[in-house]
């Protein structure tokens, strides 16, 4: 990783990282500004013209959204707003590369949306890759441009969202109704089908949908296979690096 | 370390200096919290308290009350307890809540740790021996009878005292298995070599094997070195060979402090080695599920 095995990687090596740990209660006493102002101190070391570090606190408090509750003791956070710290403390050396572990588990709709506009804005820092894992395929399909599946500890699948639910057959589903009876049907090429039906009943089809095969059902089609191929019972997960 | 530039001090010693904020800070952040304060306060009035009770005792043997003899006895003793299970419950916590985790992902992060906590256990004293030298110099009289000296041989003692024992309350820190375990591995034994040191009862009530265990553990020989500070030099003959024997202190204080300065940091080293997101995970669901 960066050129180095993270088990034996020297401190400079370390500058280069951001981890972002689905933390718990450390720090129940400091506020988020004392905390990111002193851990962001072991990173001047590693300053550069073109890579300053750390990030000032302000412009990190601005970018994970937590200026106004600056200055409040930790203990005090909610889950969401504890997870933005965690983001912020992961991202305060301008790492090259940022970790992010399950960020949104737990959450609530709204606090994960909020997550994700996060990521998003993270994702324009320069110079900083993004890995993240995750147990949610919309998630990954939303924020990923390269999706990683792993299972039974092996990388089943790798590709963007489309590449990935290309490779699965049948990845289609028309579905209509003529003369008041529901169709479905399963097809990798829905195009010439559409049109091969409307040549046959033109307009008596209605209420026409076509779906493409969801990250999902890209996922579960490629575990099934792999499982299939070896019985690794392991939980697969899903990585997505952007 | 290539991307250390000149011109900027170097890594390490910028760590340690983030680590001296970080004990100040967490000083600090400690006065101003109501569960540190009660701490301060309960086993302040428990010590007064108790002395109050027995303040016309005479000590046999002596012309000195009991509090005179026992006030530098107690001080001692809480140094040597505090500043051992003081830092084995803070490291042993703060392996699990995650503290330590984000120190080992920042470059030089563990070197800041350690300082901060050293800075941090060390300053933790000076507000649980002022609470109860403060108000002892009001309610009893005759504390004091070395003046500047005494006050100087008290200076070295805690210093030295602190030496001895505050590398040893981090490897406990570091060696438990769990918060949960501190109490059966650290509290009982560290309350065990404090009963046998003569601090309540003197030492010669003792059979002479337990005097012999006493006399190797630091605790023995911090609270000889406060009352040598405190007390006038006739007091000494109530001691074991009728003297403050304060080469013997310097030499075994010494010599538990030169141990666990070689000792503390491999232990501490070998813990951040195996901290890891997954062991605060499970200490996360330990902690959920006290009876199993």
């Amino acid at each position: 990783m960066l050129g180095a095995d993270p088990a034996t990687a020297d401190d400079a090596w370390r500058a280069r990282v951001g981890v972002v740990l689905q933390s718990w209660r450390d720090h129940a006493r400091w506020t988020p500004r004392r905390l990111l102002t002193q851990l962001g101190g072991y990173y001047a070391a590693y300053s550069t013209p073109d890579r300053p570090r750390p990030v000032p606190v302000d412009e990190l408090l601005a970018t994970v959204g937590l200026t106004a509750d600056a200055d409040r003791k930790i203990v005090t956070l909610s889950g969401g707003l504890r997870r933005r710290l965690d983001v912020a403390v992961g991202i305060v050396g301008r790492p090259d590369l940022l970790f992010l572990d399950e960020p949104t588990a737990g959450f609530d709709p709204q606090a994960r949306r909020d997550f994700h506009d996060l990521v998003h804005r993270l994702s324009d820092l320069e110079g900083t890759s993004i890995l993240l894992t995750t147990h949610d395929l919309a998630e990954a399909e939303r924020l990923a441009d390269r999706i990683l599946i792993l299972a039974g500890g092996e990388i089943v699948a790798d590709g963007s969202a489309d590449e990935l639910t290309r490779r699965v057959a049948g990845s289609s589903e028309v579905r209509w109704t003529l003369h008041g009876e529901r169709f479905v049907h399963a097809t990798p090429d829905p195009t010439p089908f559409v049109r091969r039906l409307f040549e046959e009943h033109g307009d008596a089809v209605a209420d026409l949908e076509v779906h493409r095969a969801s990250l999902e059902d890209t996922y579960i089609a490629m575990v099934a296979r792999h499982e299939r191929a070896d019985d690794a019972t392991a939980r697969p997960l899903a990585g997505a690096v952007r | 370390m290539s991307a250390a530039t000149t011109g900027r001090p170097p890594a390490g010693r910028a760590a340690v200096r983030l680590g001296l904020q970080r004990g100040w800070t967490e000083f600090v952040l400690s006065l101003r919290s109501p569960q540190d304060q009660a701490f301060y306060l309960v086993s302040a009035l428990g010590t007064l308290v108790f002395l109050w009770i027995n303040r016309d005792d005479a000590v046999e043997g002596t012309d000195l009350l009991y509090p005179s003899v026992a006030l530098p006895s107690i001080l001692g003793a809480l140094l040597a307890f505090g500043v051992v299970i003081g830092p084995a419950y803070a490291l042993a916590m703060e392996r699990e809540d995650g503290t330590l985790l984000r120190h080992k992902a920042l470059p030089h992060g563990m070197q800041g740790y350690v300082t901060g906590q050293l800075v941090y256990h060390s300053l933790g004293l000076v507000p649980s021996l002022l609470t109860i030298l403060v108000p002892g110099f009001l309610l009893f009289d005759g504390l004091m009878s070395g003046g500047a000296v005494g006050w100087l041989t008290l200076a070295w003692v805690v210093v030295l005292g602190l030496l001895a024992t505050l590398p040893w309350g981090m490897v406990l820190g570091a060696v438990v298995p769990s918060t949960q375990k501190v109490g059966t591995w650290g509290m009982l034994p560290v309350l065990v070599i404090t009963g046998i040191s003569g601090i309540f009862a003197p030492i010669q009530a003792l059979w002479g094997w337990l005097q012999v265990v006493a006399q190797v553990f630091p605790t023995y020989w911090i609270g000889l070195g406060m009352r040598s500070a405190f007390l006038p030099d006739s007091a000494a003959a109530a001691e074991l060979g009728g003297s403050w024997r304060p080469g013997a202190t310097v030499a075994v204080l010494v010599a538990w402090a030169v141990a666990g300065l070689l000792v503390a940091p491999r232990v501490l080293r070998r813990m951040a080695r195996r901290q890891s997101g997954s062991q605060v995970q499970a200490a996360r669901e330990a902690a959920l599920q006290w009876v199993r």
